[in-house]
C-alpha cells in the first residue's frame, strides 16, 4: 500500500470559533471483528491519511460496516461483539488506557447510515449538542454553530429557523445537520456509514460537495455502496469481500483511480464493474 | 351476490356513486363478516368497562345521597367522622389530607427510584444481570400489598425508628415539618410502606419505555464523545418523558387506593397537621376500611360519600395524567 504524503502545504480551515488539528492519521492494523464465536472481519490493515478521502466499498455483509465502527469504538457497543489487532490515531492505540473512550469518540466523529439528529431539540441545539455532551464550554456558542452549518453546507436553508425542531427537516437536511453536529466538536477524524444511502440525488450530491469541502479539514472515511461515489469524493480506496461462510478481508487497496481502472484482483475488476455485489 | 343484468347495467340495490364535488366526500367500506365479529368483540369489551366504571359510579352516588344531603358542603370541610352520632359529624378534609400527604410521599419516593432503577437495568447492568434484575423488579410487583404491609409493620418501621428520632431531635424545633410527639404510626412511614408496593409496577412499565428509546440516537449521542450519562439525559430520557409520567400516574393511582399499609401502619387521627413524622393520620381507605364494621346507617352512606370523594379524585388524577401524557407522547415529534 502506497499511502500519499502528508500535505503540510494546504491551508488551514476557516477555524475562527473551531480550533482543532487539520486531521488525524488512523490506521487500522491487523483488525479481526467477531459477533459471539462468529468471525466477520480477519486481518484488515489500512491507513488512512489526513487530508485523504477514504472510501471502503465491497458488497453487502463483507465487514466494512463493522471496520468502520471499530475506528471509533462503536463496535463494543455490541454486547456480544470483540474484537482483535489494534487501531491507532496518530499513533495511539485508541484501544489502550492512554485516550478516554470519550475523547476517542469525539476526536473521531461519525455520520450513520440512517440521519439521526435528536428529534427534540432545535437545530441550534442539535448543532451544539456534542458540547454539552462533552462537557465543553465555548465562547462564542453561535458562532460556531453557524461556522459548523456552513463546513455542512446547510446554514442558507436553516438560517432562519435555528429555533425549530430538527425533526422537521428533510433527510438530506437532517443527514447535514448531523455532519454539522460532528464537526462541531472538532474531530480529527469523520467516519461516515453510507451517508447517502437513504438520500435523494440532490442531498447526496450536496453531501458529495460537502466531503469534498471538507477533506482538507478532517480526515474523513466514507462507506459507500455507490461506486461513483466512490470515484467521485475518494482518493484511497479499499475493496472489502467476504467469501462464503468465510470472514470478510481486503482483497485489494491503493489509489481510488488505480483501484478502478487497472485493478490487480480478478475480483476488484468483477465488483467495480458491477459484475456482482 | 348481485349478478349485473345482460346490458350490464349496475344492479339496482347498489347505490349511485356520489356526485363529484369538490369537499371532503364520504367514506364507506364494505367490511367482511370476520371484521365486522372481530369489530363487535372488541367494541362490547370496551363497552364493558364504560359500564362498570359507570355503575360503580351510580352506586356509590345513590349510597352517598343521604350523608351528603345531610353534610351538604362541610362534607368537604369538615375533619371529624362520628357521622352516627348526635347531630351527625362528618367530613372527608381529615381523610383526604392523609391520602394526599402519603400519596405524595410515596411518589417523591417512587419515582426516582423507579427511573433510577430501570435506567440501571437499561444502560448500566452487566448483561447476565439484566434478565434476572428485570424479572425480580417483575415479581415484586406480584408480591402482595399484605406482605409489604407487615414487613414495614415489623422491620422497616421499628428499623427506622431511631433514625426519625434523630430527625425530630434535631429539626423538629424549627422545622414543622419534622415536629412529632411520637413517630411510627405516621403519614410518613405509611407512605413509605406504599411507595415500596408502588416501586415495582412504576419501575416495570417506566423500564419498559426506556428500553424503547431509539438506538440509532444514543449511537449518535455516544459518537459526538458523550458519556452514558450524557446519553441518557440527551437522548433516552426526552424520550422517555411521557412513560415515565404515565408509569408514575399508575403508581399514584395504587398509592391514593393503597388500603393495608395505611390501615396497618397509621395510629388512627382525624385530623389535618404539617407534621408528617407525627403518630397519627387517616386516608380515605384506610377510614373506610376501619369505620366500616361499626357504621351504621348514617355511618355508611358517609363512608360511601368518602368513596366516591376518593373515586372522583383518582379519576380526576389520570385524567390529566392522559392529558400531560398526550402532550408529551414519546418520541412524538421524531
Amino acid at each position: 500500500m502506497t499511502a500519499p504524503e502528508l500535505d503540510h502545504t494546504r491551508p488551514m480551515a476557516p477555524q475562527e470559533a473551531v480550533p482543532g488539528p487539520m486531521g488525524g492519521v488512523l490506521e487500522g492494523v491487523d483488525v479481526s471483528c467477531w459477533f459471539g464465536s462468529r468471525k466477520v472481519l480477519e486481518g484488515v490493515n489500512i491507513k488512512m491519511d489526513a487530508g485523504v478521502v477514504t472510501a471502503l466499498i465491497g458488497p453487502s455483509g463483507c465487514g466494512k460496516s463493522t471496520f468502520l465502527r471499530t475506528l471509533n469504538r462503536m463496535h463494543e457497543l455490541v454486547p456480544i461483539a470483540t474484537l482483535a489487532g489494534s487501531v491507532l490515531l496518530d499513533g495511539h492505540d485508541i484501544y489502550g488506557v492512554g485516550l478516554r473512550l470519550t475523547e476517542v469518540r469525539r476526536r473521531i466523529g461519525m455520520v450513520f447510515q440512517k440521519p439521526n439528529p435528536f428529534p427534540a431539540m432545535t437545530i441550534a441545539d442539535n448543532v451544539a449538542a456534542g458540547l454539552k455532551l462533552t462537557g465543553k464550554k465555548v465562547a462564542d456558542r453561535d458562532g460556531l454553530i453557524e461556522a459548523s452549518l456552513r463546513r455542512a453546507g446547510l446554514w442558507n436553508e436553516v438560517r432562519n429557523r435555528l429555533d425549530a425542531p430538527a425533526g422537521g427537516l428533510s433527510g438530506g437536511q437532517q443527514q447535514r445537520l448531523c455532519i454539522a453536529r460532528s464537526l462541531a466538536v472538532s474531530p480529527d477524524v469523520l467516519l461516515m456509514d453510507e451517508p447517502c444511502s437513504a438520500l435523494d440525488p440532490t442531498s447526496t450530491r450536496r453531501i458529495e460537495e460537502t466531503i469534498l469541502e471538507l477533506k482538507d479539514q478532517v480526515t474523513i472515511v466514507i462507506v459507500t455502496h455507490n461506486m461513483q461515489q466512490a470515484q467521485r469524493v475518494s482518493q484511497h480506496c479499499a475493496f472489502f469481500l467476504a467469501a462464503e461462510n468465510e470472514p470478510g478481508r481486503v482483497i485489494e487497496q491503493g489509489p481510488t483511480d488505480r483501484l478502478f481502472s487497472d485493478p490487480n484482483d480478478p475480483r476488484t475488476a468483477d465488483y467495480v464493474n458491477g459484475r456482482f455485489g | 351476490m348481485q349478478t349485473t343484468d345482460p346490458q350490464g347495467s349496475v344492479p339496482s340495490d347498489v347505490p349511485e356513486p356520489p356526485p363529484h364535488a369538490d369537499e371532503p366526500r364520504k367514506l364507506e367500506a364494505r367490511l367482511t363478516d370476520a371484521d365486522r365479529v372481530y369489530r363487535a368483540v372488541v367494541s362490547s369489551g370496551a363497552a364493558a368497562t364504560l359500564l362498570l366504571i359507570t355503575l360503580i359510579g351510580v352506586f356509590l352516588l345513590i349510597g352517598a345521597w343521604p350523608a351528603l344531603k345531610e353534610a351538604g358542603f362541610s362534607f368537604l370541610t369538615e375533619k371529624v367522622w362520628t357521622p352516627d352520632g348526635q347531630p351527625p359529624r362528618f367530613g372527608v378534609a381529615a381523610m383526604m389530607f392523609g391520602t394526599f400527604v402519603s400519596a405524595v410521599v410515596a411518589m417523591a419516593i417512587t419515582v426516582p427510584v423507579a427511573v433510577c432503577t430501570s435506567l440501571f437495568i437499561n444502560e448500566y447492568a452487566p448483561r447476565a444481570v439484566r434478565r434476572s434484575l428485570t424479572s425480580l423488579v417483575d415479581l415484586m410487583a406480584a408480591i402482595p400489598s399484605l406482605i409489604f404491609a407487615i414487613w414495614g409493620l415489623f422491620f422497616l418501621v421499628p428499623a427506622l425508628a431511631p433514625i426519625e428520632d434523630w430527625v425530630v431531635a434535631q429539626f423538629g424545633g424549627w422545622l414543622p415539618l419534622a415536629e412529632a410527639s411520637a413517630t411510627g404510626g405516621s403519614l410518613f412511614n405509611a407512605g413509605l410502606i406504599v411507595a415500596c408496593m408502588t416501586i415495582p409496577i412504576t419501575t416495570s412499565i417506566i423500564r419498559e419505555v426506556l428500553a424503547q428509546a431509539p438506538r440509532h440516537e444514543c449511537e449518535g449521542a455516544l459518537a459526538l464523545g458523550g458519556t452514558r450519562w450524557g446519553m441518557i439525559t440527551s437522548v433516552v430520557l426526552p424520550f422517555g418523558k411521557g412513560g415515565i409520567i404515565g408509569g408514575s400516574m399508575l403508581g399514584l393511582g395504587r398509592a391514593l387506593g393503597e388500603t393495608l399499609a395505611a390501615t396497618l401502619i397509621l395510629s388512627i387521627a382525624f385530623e389535618i397537621k404539617p407534621r408528617i413524622l407525627e403518630n397519627g393520620g387517616i386516608t380515605v381507605a384506610s377510614g373506610i376500611a376501619i369505620e366500616f364494621r361499626d357504621a351504621k346507617e348514617m355511618g355508611l352512606s358517609a363512608l360511601m360519600a368518602a368513596g366516591l370523594a376518593l373515586f372522583i379524585v383518582t379519576f380526576a388524577i389520570n385524567f390529566l395524567a392522559a392529558m400531560v401524557v398526550s402532550r408529551s407522547r414519546s418520541g412524538a415529534s421524531t
